[in-house]
């Protein structure tokens, strides 16, 4: 909503504010005031001027040579302008003026002639093209005829004013009206209001209803509607400080007919429309719902396909416009128009809604009947637009209105106890405030005690319950009034749940091993959908679940996967000559198992992570590692050992992935995820090179995280250390082999750790070595040389005996 | 006997003091203490005394081969301190040549802010608490007193899966469910942080997916005060002690009364310029009292229970902090951006 200044003046006085003042009151009080702008700050130059004559330039056809009587002076100005004459008064930029846009007005030569100033278009003046007249966009502004010669422009064309840019929340419909920001601005102020009077001077005996009839079909979709005839009108330009007041509030002046329906529209909150009253023919006028299949060209001179459910006026026949929304064309006020059929109505907020989301249509009226008006002020709206068609139309107001009225004027009783206020707030403020705060806000109230019974005026249709009236009192008392206290309740520890503190164990590993934290959209693609699913999730054969309305392809879907989102962030990356990354993430994904989405799908947590490029570069010592199976393979085995959970890789062939480099892992014998290296195709398609994923599933991370570690005793004996080196087929997984010797060592043996792997000369083709080193210990004693040799023994013989290895010597 | 041990003495005491090498050492204890050496050889010869003579000479030759033996150790330390300093010498390095690189990973910008916030909220009682991002409309709407036909129920703003699923359009869903869960009769003092979506088009200012704080405080007796006082408290600590806070009312379908939080700008001041549009003030967060309808549809009674609520974005909040410009930044991942805040 647009706050004229200047218009709002007349109804309160806002003393010696400035408009900046004023601004922040109004903010802080409850409406926020977005932005303050003037029309024209610097105009100071630009006087009424009178030509007094106009010729063609002697060297330019298109240009007119003019004298302009500027009271101390007369200036020969050349003007461009098509429009400009004779006998004109105008509005002159003097040598030495500024326009907005910094332009400087000064003596120059134009084909030879001197031309000292300019006469100004309202463009020039500051003024938005789209609010100027359309038969003057091209032209010079012509002044009325009693503007004072050498008089300052700037009250005249209201180049003075401030507009206030009101950003209204949906609750204060009451503000989008002058009269509705005026009872805010006389609360915060404490200052008197004054209101239009709607009185009509009754000339016309003739009663509206001999010329039309009015019908409602359903009066709780339309719970009045009133009709009033103007007749005998001149349609012409609006006076100058109504189309300066509309400009200002952002509308542009047409005619006075459609002005003054707009002008109310924008005083009283009230849309109005004016019916061209010779153009509806039968006299009448029916409130009825739209048929299907029936069409209306609107005012904007759309056809409009209309449906059961949109509220229409009709001539009886015919939809003439959509109710609370826009007029129809067909009725439509001309320069020709005589007499108008005046509509004041109120339409229901939700059926209004309706016909906007069905056609798409927004008005200056539909935005008011939407949130709902001020029941109390319909009627009087239509008055106060015949009253000003009969002062500046010249038009005859027919007696009576025709109405249909079952409209609920009365006003809510809410009680409100100050002792209970008090409370609420956390404040002492004294009944007597009380009183004062409830006569600034204009509400009447009947007091007994503590207890205030509150009439809610009906402008405020926003107030219903006891909590409305707490923050009418609270803002105008000030929210910065208000105390800053603590809460006094009952304390509690507060503090992470286990699974949220695991999670930032997780992170901060993650951050510790060297990875960047990423975080990815939850919405994907068709392609990611199907992509890289971990092979736990894949056995439940989820169904994909995608978005009713998807806003692109590109966000379509709820991911079962994150590593999608984390590849192409890498392809990102490299693009950007970034090649070397490792990243990580812990996110959700979405598994549904329903055909038709049904119940919310089961949201998981994963650990994944994406790793490409160099992991180790360390040039001048020529040392240089690339991310391999290996590298990311120790950062997750480093998570199982910080959070003491055991974990194992068996080897996996998963699709879209390389074929011999990729394990699912294994937590408490179950799936919980995968790593490996992605398929170089994929890879090379994100422009890629060999790059490293892991998928885990936390929740199965969650069940065996045990958050207190179980201490053991520092041994007091000392350990031994026997080293083995195997010979074995070389398709036997050195962990298989590990498994079986700590298995068959237990319990001597505590630690095994795998230190050579070797293929070549001394080892026959086909074969490998594996060097095994062992650590013994007792926790009780020192173990006996014989002790370990008989361990070392079983250990060795056991190998030989599960894979056919024998020992290398 | 006496004399030819002196000159021994002399001789040897003479040799060690001009030995330039451990190697010249090892061979003067040779030729003085060693089995043939001139000591020992002097020293066969003592059965030859008297007995009177014996124990004198016997005493001088002691005398001798410790002061030989206390020389030639002194000498030997010397020359090996000198060697090892030499050692040491020829080992220097060139200490700015750099050192073997870490990878230094890092939290999400975005992770930071949250656990700040967490971290501020826990220290002041409230529990963490989490929902699904996949949320139906009844939580998401009805029971924050968003009816259905509620003109603040913008289809366009949401993002539905079915008539009833849909991405939670905020994190407020969680304050419903907590209270819900807590069965109206104890006090909830909690924070959700959480992912939360719009169907808006990516541009600098507006992301499709983001991140909220909801935070609720819901008691016998809960003043608007103290909501106040609790964001003070939070902005204080988040943005710095000299910051000042302003409430200002505002709208929202859940609180009544309903505040939108300002802070004191911290590039101007609060005497205006372009960052808080002129105005001193930076808005930072909504909230507001619990509407009683909220609390009843919770199955808390609005008569005896009341409480506030707020909710805050922690993009909005690094981006001022940090003077990011395009939200979009926080899901992009390249690494220039996320490797900034390292240590955040």
């Amino acid at each position: 909503m647009l706050v004229s200044l200047n218009w709002l003046k007349n109804y309160v006085d806002i003393g010696d504010l400035t408009p900046e003042e004023l601004a922040e009151k109004i903010t802080k009080t409850g409406i926020e005031v977005d932005g303050i702008e003037y029309i024209a700050e610097k105009s100071s130059d630009v006087v009424v001027g009178y030509v007094t004559s106009c010729e063609k330039h002697p060297n330019a056809d298109k240009l007119n040579l003019c004298q302009v009587d500027t009271g101390e002076e007369t200036l020969q100005i050349i003007c461009g302008a098509p429009n400009v004459a004779k006998g004109q008064k105008v509005a002159v930029a003097k040598p030495g003026a500024v326009l907005p846009g910094n332009v400087k007005i000064k003596r120059v030569k134009l084909r030879g002639v001197e031309s000292n100033g300019m006469i100004c278009s309202l463009q020039e003046l500051g003024f938005a093209e789209k609010f100027v007249p359309k038969d003057i966009a091209d032209g010079i502004y012509v002044l009325p005829e009693d503007a004072i010669v050498g008089g300052n422009v700037a009250p005249l064309l209201n180049l003075d004013d401030a507009i206030l840019e009101l950003d209204l929340t949906p609750n204060r419909a009451d503000a989008l009206s002058m009269i509705g920001v005026a009872y805010e601005i006389a609360a915060i102020l404490d200052v008197p209001i004054l209101l239009p009077d709607e009185e009509i001077e009754q000339t016309e005996e003739t009663a509206a209803d001999e010329y039309v009839e009015v019908e409602v079909e359903d009066t709780e979709l339309n719970p009045y509607y009133g009709a009033f005839i103007v007749k005998d009108l001149e349609v012409k330009p609006s006076p100058l400080w109504m189309s300066n007041y509309l400009m200002a509030a952002g509308i542009r002046p047409i005619n006075n007919i459609v002005d003054i329906t707009n002008y109310v529209l924008l005083e009283y909150g009230q849309p109005l429309h004016a019916f061209d009253y010779d153009k509806l023919q039968s006299g009448k006028i029916a409130v009825r719902q739209a048929r299907e299949g029936e069409k209306l060209v609107t005012l904007d001179e759309v056809e409009r396909n209309l449906s059961n459910g949109q509220l229409v006026i009709t001539d009886g026949e015919n939809p003439v416009a959509l109710a609370g929304v826009m007029g129809g064309a067909s009725t439509e006020v001309s320069a020709d128009t005589k007499a108008v059929l005046l509509e004041a109505a109120y339409f229901d907020p939700a059926s209004v809604r309706k016909t906007v989301k069905a056609t798409g249509l927004r008005s200056e009226s539909s935005t008011r009947f939407e949130k709902g008006v001020d029941p109390d002020r319909v009627r009087r709206a239509g008055m106060r637009a015949c009253q000003l068609l009969q002062t500046y139309a010249g038009g005859k107001v027919l007696a009576g209105a025709v109405e249909v009225d079952k409209l609920d004027r009365s006003e809510k009783i809410v009680e409100m106890d100050s002792d209970e206020i008090n409370k609420r707030l956390g404040t002492s403020i004294s009944t007597n405030e009380m009183v004062y705060i409830l006569n600034k806000l204009r509400f009447f109230f009947e007091q007994n005690g503590t207890v205030f019974t509150v009439q809610v005026p009906t402008r405020r249709q926003d107030i219903t319950i006891f909590e409305d009236m707490l923050e009418e009192v609270a803002r105008v008392y000030g929210y910065d009034n208000l105390p800053y206290t603590l809460p006094e309740g009952e304390s509690h520890a507060g503090a992470l749940t286990e699974t949220q503190a695991l999670k930032r164990n997780v992170t901060s590993y993650m951050q510790g091993a060297g990875l960047l934290e990423t975080i990815t959209y939850s919405l994907t693609d068709e392609e990611a959908i199907g992509s890289f699913i971990t092979p736990e999730i894949a056995a439940e054969e989820p169904k994909p679940v995608s978005l009713a309305m998807p806003m692109s392809e590109d966000h379509k879907y709820l991911r079962l996967s994150m590593l999608p989102g984390l590849i192409r962030s890498l392809g990102y990356n490299q693009a950007r000559n970034q090649p070397d990354i490792a990243y990580f993430e812990l996110g959700k994904i979405f598994v549904s198992h329903e055909d038709v989405l049904e119940s919310q799908p089961d949201e998981r947590l994963r650990l994944t992570g994406a790793l490409t490029g160099k992991w180790l570069e360390n040039p001048w010592q020529q040392e240089k590692k690339e991310v391999d199976f290996y590298v990311v393979k120790g950062i997750l085995e480093g998570l199982f050992e910080h959070l003491d959970i055991p974990v194992e890789f068996e080897q996996a062939k998963l699709d879209q992935m390389h074929p011999g480099r990729c394990a699912v892992i294994k937590v408490n014998n179950r799936t919980a995820g995968f790593i490996g290296q992605i398929h170089p195709l994929l890879a090379k398609g994100e422009d890629l090179g060999e790059t490293y994923v892991f998928d885990v599933n936390m929740e199965e991370v969650i069940a065996a995280y045990d958050p207190e570690p179980s201490y053991q005793q520092i041994p007091k004996y000392p350990s031994i250390t026997r080293d083995i080196a195997f010979i074995l087929d070389e398709d036997i997984a050195a962990g298989d082999v590990q498994r079986v010797i700590e298995e068959t060592g237990a319990p001597l043996v505590k630690r095994v750790r795998i230190f050579d792997v070797y293929q070549g000369e001394h080892v026959p083709d086909g074969k490998k070595s594996i060097a095994y080193s062992l650590m013994y210990q007792h926790p009780d004693k020192t173990l006996t040389d014989d002790e370990v040799e008989a361990s070392y023994q079983k250990v060795v013989d056991t190998v030989n005996a599960q894979f056919s290895a024998y020992v290398r010597s | 006997m006496k004399e030819q041990l002196e000159s021994i003495q002399t001789e040897a005491l003479e040799k060690i003091a001009s030995a330039a090498e451990l190697r010249e050492l090892q061979d003067i204890k040779v030729a003085y203490l060693g089995k043939k050496g001139s000591l020992t050889t002097v020293l066969r010869g003592m059965g030859k005394l008297s007995k009177e003579e014996r124990p004198v000479v016997g005493e001088i030759a002691n005398q001798v081969r410790e002061a030989i033996t206390e020389a030639l150790n002194q000498k030997t330390g010397k020359l090996e301190q000198e060697a090892m300093d030499k050692q040491l010498e020829s080992e220097a390095i060139d200490v700015t040549l750099p050192g073997r690189p870490v990878n230094v990973g890092g939290p999400h910008l975005l992770t930071s802010i949250l656990q700040e916030i967490e971290d501020l909220f826990i220290g002041m009682g409230f529990e963490v608490r989490e929902g699904p991002e996949v949320e139906t409309d009844y939580f998401n709407f009805e029971a924050l007193n968003l009816p259905k036909n509620h003109p603040a129920r913008d289809m366009q703003d949401t993002f539905y899966l079915t008539n009833e699923l849909l991405l939670r359009t905020h994190t407020s869903p969680v304050q419903a469910r907590t209270m819900q869960e807590y069965g109206g009769n104890r006090a909830v003092k909690m924070i959700c942080p959480g992912k939360v979506y719009r169907r808006d088009t990516d541009d600098a200012t507006h992301s499709h997916q983001f991140t909220q704080v909801e935070g609720l405080y819901v008691d016998k007796d809960v003043r608007m005060s103290d909501l106040k006082g609790v964001l003070d408290k939070f902005a204080k600590k988040m943005f710095g002690e000299d910051r000042e806070i302003r409430l200002r009312p505002s709208f929202f379908p859940f609180t009544e009364p309903s505040v939108e939080m300002d802070i004191s700008c911290k590039v101007c001041g609060g005497d205006g310029c372009s960052v808080c549009k002129q105005s001193g003030w930076i808005e930072i967060l909504g909230g507001g009292m619990v509407h009683p309808k909220v609390l009843e549809m919770a199955g808390y009674d609005p008569k005896v229970y009341s409480g506030f609520a707020f909710g805050m974005g922690p993009e909005r909040i690094a981006m001022l902090k940090y003077g990011i410009s395009d939200i979009r930044q926080f899901y992009t991942n390249d690494i220039r951006f996320l490797k900034q805040f390292h240590h955040a």
